[in-house]
């Protein structure tokens, strides 16, 4: 078994998860993992499909709450203090600090203004000010607001698939998350809107911390300051991204890169 | 390629091709004949009831002189007997599909209570109004009643809400479910927030359905005693004086318009065949229109839904 080597440490660790293991059922999907997202830098998942990204990046919101038969153990520690896999705590208090962005643009059936207020309107907000300021901002942080400002009574499926991916991203931001989470949020999208997706992602990075799944490694290489290698579920490499895509030390990671397999 | 095997392509899908022709004359056939059949009954009985179709026939009661017999009891009767059952079935029965769907663990009891659930659609009507007869009339004692009637009729719109309710949620992919959550939305959140509001066209049509089944339906409240002939109104809900709302109409006996049609078809008089196929008219109009507020209440919510 390889283990996982951190050549540099972080300064400042935002999230860490120590040991931890997941099972669907009696599948042991994720083994032993210990990975430290460091604060407002962008960490990329990356593998081979089946290698258990999307199940490691579901951990940090407690996603697999949702289905039966899913157990975690180990620790996914938050700003030092709570431990996000705690039996008690609450998962909606987990969501409430952690947003989350799917693979394909899920907006809901409502308009545009609602999809970004809902996370508000279920936090109790009821100012309309209020709500209609953070509405605006996070929609500028998602670079979407010039294109919606004239229209944001209309419903969200009117809007083009980069569009309604900024959108989720907008609905993630106006509850000022700590960490958004990725799941190949450019996976269903055209060149361009992900070309508009990443460059939003590098700004965002300023305010927040970011963890991706992605099965480019070019946006991988192109997005994230730190990397980190899965194969069937263990964490193979984790490092500044410019090492692992130039001088990994693990042969498995060094194949992948390289294009030999997955 | 040969001219022998072009040949061979040929007349494969040329024969192939007729079989797809023929089953859609066959489907075509099916399809005029319900057509046929069904408007075929409603202009018989609107050519046959056609000298009744008119005010004094709504606002007259039953009398044994059929040219002056109404059924004014008999469609005030079923407005406040279905007021009662969609009162009692929508609520419960949404309740139900949701925590079935959404609440309940999978597992062989939920599959039981599923497949029970289903089965009980088709249990026949009158086998609820002996139910009924024995729950409603004489255990909890209320009587003839409008409220009797209503709740029985509910007892077999019940389970058609029930499946729908649950199909549905089916319908609305995980997706949805799963960016609610990731919101920090509780349970009760993301169902009264998307689950509901998006799947309430395809409820209310289940809802409709039942409501169609149930506004013909004579047995059961026959079975629990519904009388064939009744000259007065049920007191009114709204009153003129203080507390102005009244629930003694719950409590009053009652007729409904199909059993008021049997009672008149069963008669030896021939006027009053032409009173019953009036009556029909009058209740297929009630079932028309409420799938056509169906239908409009499905396109008003539905427009802008998808997913």
């Amino acid at each position: 078994m390889l283990e996982t080597i951190l050549q540099t440490t972080p300064l400042h660790p935002k999230v860490e998860a120590a040991n931890l293991n997941f099972y669907y059922g009696n599948t042991h999907a994720l083994k032993n993992i210990n990975l430290i997202l460091p604060d407002k830098q962008i960490t990329a998942l990356i593998g081979p499909s089946g290698c258990g990204k999307t199940t490691l990046l579901r951990c940090f919101n407690r996603m697999h709450d949702l289905y039966s038969g899913n157990r975690y153990e180990g620790e996914i520690i938050l700003d030092g203090s709570v431990n996000i896999l705690s039996r008690r705590l609450d998962p909606i208090e987990v969501r409430m600090r952690v947003g989350m962005v799917f693979q394909r643009p899920n907006p809901f059936p409502k308009s545009i203004f609602e999809n970004v207020a809902y996370g508000l309107r279920v936090r109790g907000e009821k100012n309309r000010t209020t709500i209609a300021d953070k509405v605006e901002k996070a929609l500028r942080d998602a670079a979407l607001w010039d294109e919606v400002k004239d229209r944001l009574q209309d419903m969200a499926f009117n809007l083009s698939g980069g569009q309604q991916q900024r959108l989720c991203i907008a609905r993630a931001l106006a509850t000022d998350p700590e960490l958004i989470l990725f799941d190949e949020p450019t996976s269903a999208l055209d060149p361009i809107a992900t070309a508009n997706v990443e460059d939003l992602m590098t700004q965002l990075k300023q305010q927040v911390t970011i963890l991706i799944v992605t099965h480019s490694m070019q946006q991988a290489a192109r997005l994230s300051d730190y990397t980190a290698f899965m194969y069937l579920g263990e964490l193979v490499e984790h490092d500044r991204t410019e090492v692992i895509f130039n001088d990994p030390l693990n042969k498995q990671t060094r194949d992948y890169i390289s294009g030999r397999f997955g | 390629m040969t001219s022998s095997s072009l040949n061979a392509i040929h007349q494969s899908v040329s024969r192939r091709q007729f079989i797809s022709q023929s089953f859609a004359i066959v489907g075509l056939l099916g399809i005029l004949i319900a057509i046929i059949t069904l408007i075929a009954l409603i202009l018989q009985m609107v050519l046959q009831g056609a000298p009744k179709l008119n005010w004094q026939f709504l606002t007259s009661f039953a009398d044994p002189d059929p040219a002056i017999a109404g059924i004014l009891a008999a469609w005030v009767g079923t407005c406040l007997v279905m007021l009662v059952t969609v009162t009692a079935a929508v609520p419960i029965g949404i309740a139900a599909g949701v925590y079935l769907e959404e609440y309940a663990k999978k597992n062989w009891l939920s599959d039981l209570i599923e497949i029970n659930v289903t089965n009980l659609a088709g249990v026949p009507s009158i086998v609820y109004g002996l139910l009924a007869l024995g729950l409603f009339k004489y255990y909890f004692n209320l009587g003839e009643s409008i409220l009797t009637a209503g709740l029985t009729l509910a007892l077999l719109v019940l389970p058609v809400v029930i499946v729908t309710t649950r199909e549905a949620l089916r319908a609305i992919p995980n997706a949805l479910r799963e960016a609610a959550y990731a919101m920090g939305a509780s349970k009760w959140q993301m169902i009264a927030h998307h689950l509901l509001p998006y799947s309430m066209g395809s409820i209310l049509t289940g809802v409709i359905i039942g409501l169609s089944r149930a506004i013909g339906e004579t047995a059961p409240l026959v079975t629990i005693g519904a009388l064939t002939f009744i000259a007065f109104l049920p007191e009114s809900p709204i009153q003129p004086s203080f507390p102005f709302i009244s629930f003694e109409w719950l409590k009053a006996p009652f007729t409904v318009l199909p059993i008021q049609m049997f009672n008149w078809v069963s008669r030896p008089e021939i006027e009053f065949q032409t009173n019953a196929a009036a009556a029909g008219v009058i209740l297929i109009a009630m079932t028309l229109s409420m799938n056509g507020l169906a239908i409009y209440l499905r396109y008003r919510i539905r427009k802008g839904l998808k997913w």
